[in-house]
């Protein structure tokens, strides 16, 4: 009796996870796939015709779109990396007693929705707002300078918002890292710098590589970013599957795109893993 | 052997090698922390000379200042005041990368993204070696460590004994000038110790190197060392040959700290000669050597080691010191029986009692013994 209660538990613990996973993930893709494949609109019904059109069409209108949207997650993700480095390391290394502390405030812009952290910053980078203001009146940029409804102010939005999940996979990393192999490595002739590039960093890969992850794909697919900070001339493939969806209600056409992005993400993923496994950077680091 | 004297706060030694430069000085060190806003002493004052070829052990509790002496000769502490020297040299701000020294780490500290071969091949490609010659040193110094075929290992894919032998192989194999090793052995189990001990001590012969051992395990610094420094509370408080410091310990802290010791006190009776004689009851009495300082009327604290004193259920005869108790512990031991006696003033002495002839004890518990031992067995303690 006891033997199986033991047996099965494993099951019993994934089973909560795995019924919510079924219920909120697998069904709606298996509906949105098959979304993807019907034709009609939204008066008449739609009917499953196997039709591999609305991928065409959609990748062919919206190309620019997706384009965009891989640029952005990709400038958004290296603004992080080098902003967030340091202060991951430095929170690692020299934090102290008070890295919860620091942890803490890094993780307090959550404490606000998203979307009204994503205004904040239109109100912030408005054309005579807090930041150009002034910077206009003191004759430093011209008049009409502007940083809203660029691609500048989307990127930096992207960077912005997701900048913790960068930060805190990146200080895990460096926050295992024991500091006697540092002191091994200056005991055995490296500079400080020669430290950080031949120990720090390697020991570190794992966590930017886990930072990327998990900021470059919510980076990419975003859509408040690009729709409050961007305009009209910077959307980006979420805002487009958000049109189709809730407002052109052409559902084929946003699914489509959905899995279209999906696909690009996953296979960009796995060639990212296969040129930087983590094992094998970390081979190169060695030498 | 040069003599030497050491004690609280006058902690100077000569090397035992005279005229030679030392290969390691710490002059007059001291080295200060801020903690909660106040400041510590980490340590106090402390002068070493270690000479070349060495195997010195600096011994004593956790928190004695060894680990933090040992990372000023190493370059990861600057100390607060005073000079560390190598060979001669002024080295006190010199960065650890610059001290032509490496250290063993106690938790090895091995590079755990890199295999064997790099881990060990680390230093000399920062000093710029050729590689041929790097491919040479390292392959010969596996071999002295006996882990040829296990270069492609990680740290993480090897015992703790294999690890240890990595971070040994990859000081050893830059030639430092001096070999600084930090409780090396302390996460191995007992036999692997014990055999990594002689292992450690044959190739310090071997190569002739300078070892600077830091342990708080005094069996493993009586074994492996040519000189000890004891420390306690930030200072040297003995530094000398393990045999001097086990038989002529310096200080309580000493004596306490190293082996087994029964620490005793009295007043000296009268002086006849070259012995003291302390009372202690009506049929006891201490004999000890009186080396023209003791004088009648003196407290004496003394110090016998448990192996030194005899046990017997009679009254021995001659000019031996003599006590007399009843015994409150026998444990069998294997190589020797340990018998705790309890005396009349109630002070507790513990004898060991080698297992020469048969199994049989002398005494059960609560039999009335008499304990006796020569007068040069007694040391007086400062």
């Amino acid at each position: 009796m006891s033997r199986l209660r033991a047996s099965l538990t494993p099951y019993l613990l994934l089973f909560p996870g795995t019924l919510w996973l079924a219920i909120f993930f697998v069904i709606p893709t298996v509906v949105m796939l098959s979304l993807s494949l019907q034709s009609g609109d939204v008066v008449n019904g739609y009917a499953f015709t196997f039709n591999w059109h609305s991928y065409v069409d959609g990748i062919s209108t919206y190309h620019d779109q997706i384009i965009r949207s891989l640029v952005y997650g990709l400038f958004s993700t290296l603004i992080q990396i080098v902003i967030g480095f340091p202060v991951a390391y430095w929170i690692a290394f020299k934090g102290g007693s008070r890295k919860s502390v620091y942890l803490f405030l890094l993780l307090l812009p959550f404490l606000v929705s998203f979307v009204l952290r994503t205004i904040s910053w239109q109100f912030f980078l408005s054309d005579n707002g807090m930041l150009l203001g002034p910077l206009k009146s003191m004759g430093l940029v011209p008049q009409d300078f502007h940083i809203l409804a660029t691609s500048a102010a989307v990127i930096g939005g992207l960077a912005y918002n997701f900048l913790p999940f960068m930060i805190l996979p990146m200080y895990v990393a460096l926050e295992r890292i024991d500091p006697r192999v540092l002191e091994a490595a200056q005991d055995l002739y490296a500079s400080k710098v020669q430290t950080f590039l031949r120990v720090v960093l390697p020991l570190s890969l794992p966590g930017v590589f886990a930072g990327v992850l998990m900021t470059f794909v919510p980076a990419t697919s975003d859509y408040v970013n690009a729709s409050v900070l961007g305009g009209t001339s910077n959307t980006m493939i979420g805002n487009v599957i958000q049109n189709q969806f809730l407002i052109n209600q052409d559902y084929p056409t946003a699914s489509a795109l959905s899995f279209t992005l999906m696909a690009l993400l996953l296979v960009g993923i796995f060639a990212y893993a296969r040129a930087l496994g983590t094992e094998d950077v970390l081979e190169v680091a060695a030498r | 052997m040069t003599e030497i004297q050491a004690g609280p706060g006058a902690a100077v030694a000569a090397a035992p090698v005279s005229g030679d430069v030392p290969a390691i000085e710490l002059d007059n060190v001291v080295k200060e922390y801020v903690s909660h806003g106040e400041v510590v002493q980490a340590v106090k004052g402390v002068s070493l000379a270690i000479a070349e070829g060495e195997f010195f052990s600096l011994l004593g509790p956790s928190g004695c200042g060894k680990t933090t002496s040992m990372r000023m000769i190493a370059g990861f502490e600057d100390p607060t005041q005073g000079v560390v020297r190598l060979h001669g040299e002024d080295v006190t701000n010199v960065p650890p990368n610059k001290r032509d020294i490496n250290m063993v780490f106690q938790s090895y500290a091995l590079f755990p993204h890199m295999n064997v071969w790099d881990n060990v091949a680390f230093g000399l490609k920062r000093k710029k070696v050729p590689d041929t010659e790097i491919k040479r040193r390292v392959g010969e110094i596996l071999e002295v460590v006996d882990l040829v075929g296990r270069e492609k290992r990680r740290p993480k894919e090897m015992s703790g004994g294999q690890q240890q032998r990595v971070a040994l192989a990859r000081a050893l194999v830059n030639r430092p000038r001096a070999l600084l090793l930090d409780e090396p052995l302390g996460a191995l189990d007992l036999k692997l110790r014990q055999a990594m001990q002689i292992e450690l001590k044959r190739i310090q012969r071997e190569v002739g190197l300078t070892f600077v051992y830091v342990t708080h395990d005094q069996s493993e610094a009586l074994t492996m060392s040519d000189r000890i420094a004891v420390m306690h509370d930030g200072l040297v408080e003995q530094l000398a040959d393990p045999r001097e410091i086990y038989e002529r310990p310096a200080s309580k802290f000493v004596a306490g700290f190293i082996g087994t010791s029964n620490l005793l006190s009295g007043t000296v009776q009268q002086v006849t000669g070259d012995t003291a004689v302390l009372a202690l009851g009506a049929s006891d009495r201490i004999l000890i050597p009186a080396d023209g300082a003791l004088a009648a009327g003196a407290t004496v604290d003394l110090t016998v080691r448990p192996e030194k004193i005899k046990i017997a259920k009679d009254q021995p005869e001659g000019d031996l010191s003599v006590v007399r108790g009843t015994v409150a512990e026998v444990v069998y031991l294997g190589t020797y029986n340990s018998y705790v006696v309890v005396l009349g003033d109630g002070a507790e002495i513990t004898v060991f009692e080698q297992n020469a002839h048969d199994s049989t004890i002398t005494a059960e518990r609560g039999d009335t013994v008499w304990l006796s031992w020569q007068p040069w067995h007694s040391y007086a303690l400062r």
